[in-house]
């Protein structure tokens, strides 16, 4: 805990929530505690929207084995998913499988899942790390798993929209970042030092919004409880207790 | 003739060394007691693909030196982080790996259910899986017009090996909506199932357990072995945390990976 009233997790959630303001469907990956509490924060707030959580048997709609989120993606089915990567660069490419030279990694990482075609198809995608360093946020990844910009010619009805770190937030268009707004205790200057790709910001950015007293009340009552149903741990570190 | 077979010995005797290997993910259904029974039998030279991607069951036949060639779009342990085997193998460069993205496995599976050779799939271009996966091919879209898409060629496992909830003497096969499980037994050539319990009846003759179940024609071979995907969860129940935090910590070594298969096969 900061000295602020609310964790930088509880800060994470609410602006991802926010970013799902409108839609219809939202999917979120296996072993993905943030953006499955930023989903559900959404879906408290606005009870018309649907999630999908994988690794969940409550909020798992599917009957179709596994291939039924990638068949439904490719419809258009799903308005957003969340991705993360161990290198994200300033094309929003992102990097699931190693560091180094991909024969003989200097450090192998578990594989890019369904990033590759979830990235091209859901027409939100919204990338998220905690971690905001420069070792994370780096100027070309060593793999890309799945491509931030295609040319036009590429099939693509989706792509990155945004990304929320544990510093910032910011948007991504024409193969671009832009910074947003830098969350309590940073500013933009040191959100440029901590990152290692360019990106634009105004002259002036503004502080992320803090929680607001509806958005915490949901998110340590209904949102902590259903969390907690999948990852218990996460919950523990990352959640004020509900007040009482 | 019944599938049904007394033991583990029996249920795997139809995979042999040097054959492809499908499993499934860590939430559906792993025969993790006909893998120690592989393991013990010191298995060899496979093609494993997760389904479409693994943990616990990958990374142990992966630390034995089990696995020649590895297809998958992922491994790790779930909530208890990397798979240590599978990560040390990769660092060392030791392991041949097809990586893959989870789609491009399904996609293949079904490739192969049809009896084509390949199947189209959106995504992935300006991927460096396409670098990695020179027999992922790019065409143009034959109905359209500068429209490049991705092909992937078919997956024909040898064997899949599963574990699910129940089978009856027939050789009918339970998988309710783990339908993954449906698919990868229309793809393979051999189905090996573990079950927890034998259904007494058929479970074709009421529609609705008949509609989650995989008919005896693709299912070569049954074993009743309740907890056979222990530790690993299954349905309600859940998986050995401890046990796998124990696995996640102590197999980053060689001999820690050693002890820990040596106990476990004890």
């Amino acid at each position: 805990m900061n000295s602020l009233s609310y964790t930088e997790e509880e800060l994470m959630a609410c602006v991802m929530a926010r970013l799902l303001r409108g839609l219809r469907h939202v999917a979120v990956g296996a072993l993905s505690p943030l953006p499955a509490s930023a989903a559900l924060l959404a879906q408290a707030l606005e009870p018309g929207l649907q999630v999908t959580i994988l690794g969940s048997r409550k909020h798992l709609r599917f009957t179709d084995g596994g291939r039924e989120l990638f068949d439904c993606a490719a419809q258009g089915r799903i308005d957003a998913f969340f991705l993360s990567g161990a290198q994200i660069d300033g094309q929003a490419n992102i990097n699931l499988v190693g560091v180094g030279d991909y024969a003989k990694p200097d450090r192998r990482f578990p594989g890019s899942f369904g990033s590759a075609y979830l990235y091209h198809l859901v027409p939100k995608v919204i990338l998220f790390r905690q971690e905001h360093t420069a070792r994370i946020f780096v100027p070309q990844v060593d793999f890309i798993s799945a491509a931030g910009v295609s040319p036009p010619n590429v099939y693509r009805p989706g792509g990155p929209q945004h990304l929320v770190t544990g510093r910032a937030e910011f948007a991504f268009s024409e193969g671009q970042f832009r910074l947003v707004s830098t969350h309590p205790g940073t500013d933009a200057e040191a959100v440029r030092a901590a990152t290692g790709f360019e990106f634009e910001s105004a002259a002036s950015v503004p502080g992320t919004p803090a929680p607001a007293p509806d958005e915490l009340e949901a998110l340590r009552g209904a949102v902590r409880a259903a969390v907690s149903e999948i990852y218990p741990a996460f919950v523990a570190r990352a959640f004020a207790a509900p007040t009482p | 003739m019944s599938q049904l077979v007394p033991d583990l010995t029996t249920l795997l005797a139809p995979l042999s060394d040097g054959m492809s290997l499908a499993i499934p993910p860590d939430y559906s259904g792993v025969a993790l007691a006909a893998t120690q029974a592989l393991l013990k039998r010191g298995v060899r030279d496979l093609h494993l693909i997760a389904v479409p991607q693994a943990g616990l069951q990958a990374d142990l036949l992966i630390g034995a030196g089990c696995v020649k060639l590895l297809e998958a779009a992922g491994i790790n342990l779930g909530e208890h982080g990397l798979a240590p085997r599978f990560t040390a193998a990769m660092q060392a460069g030791e392991l041949r790996m097809r990586d893959a993205t989870c789609p491009a496995i399904h996609a293949g599976l079904q490739a192969a259910e049809k009896g084509i050779p390949f199947i189209p799939l959106r995504g992935i271009l300006g991927s460096d899986l396409l670098r990695v996966r020179p027999d992922w091919r790019v065409i143009d879209n034959p109905y359209g017009e500068n429209d490049p898409i991705v092909l992937i060629p078919a997956i024909r496992p040898d064997v899949a090996l599963f574990h699910a909830r129940m089978a009856d003497r027939d050789g009918n096969v339970w998988v309710g909506i783990r339908r993954e499980l449906l698919l990868m037994a229309h793809a393979a050539q051999h189905t090996l199932v573990t079950v927890e319990e034998i259904y007494e009846g058929s479970l074709l003759d009421d529609p609705a357990l008949a509609a989650g179940t995989i008919p005896a024609l693709y299912v070569t071979r049954v074993c009743e072995v309740p907890g056979g995907m222990r530790p690993l969860g299954f349905e309600d129940e859940p998986s050995d945390a401890a046990l796998l935090a124990r696995y996640a910590n102590v197999a980053r070594s060689v001999e820690g990976f050693d002890g820990f298969l040596r106990e476990w096969l004890a």
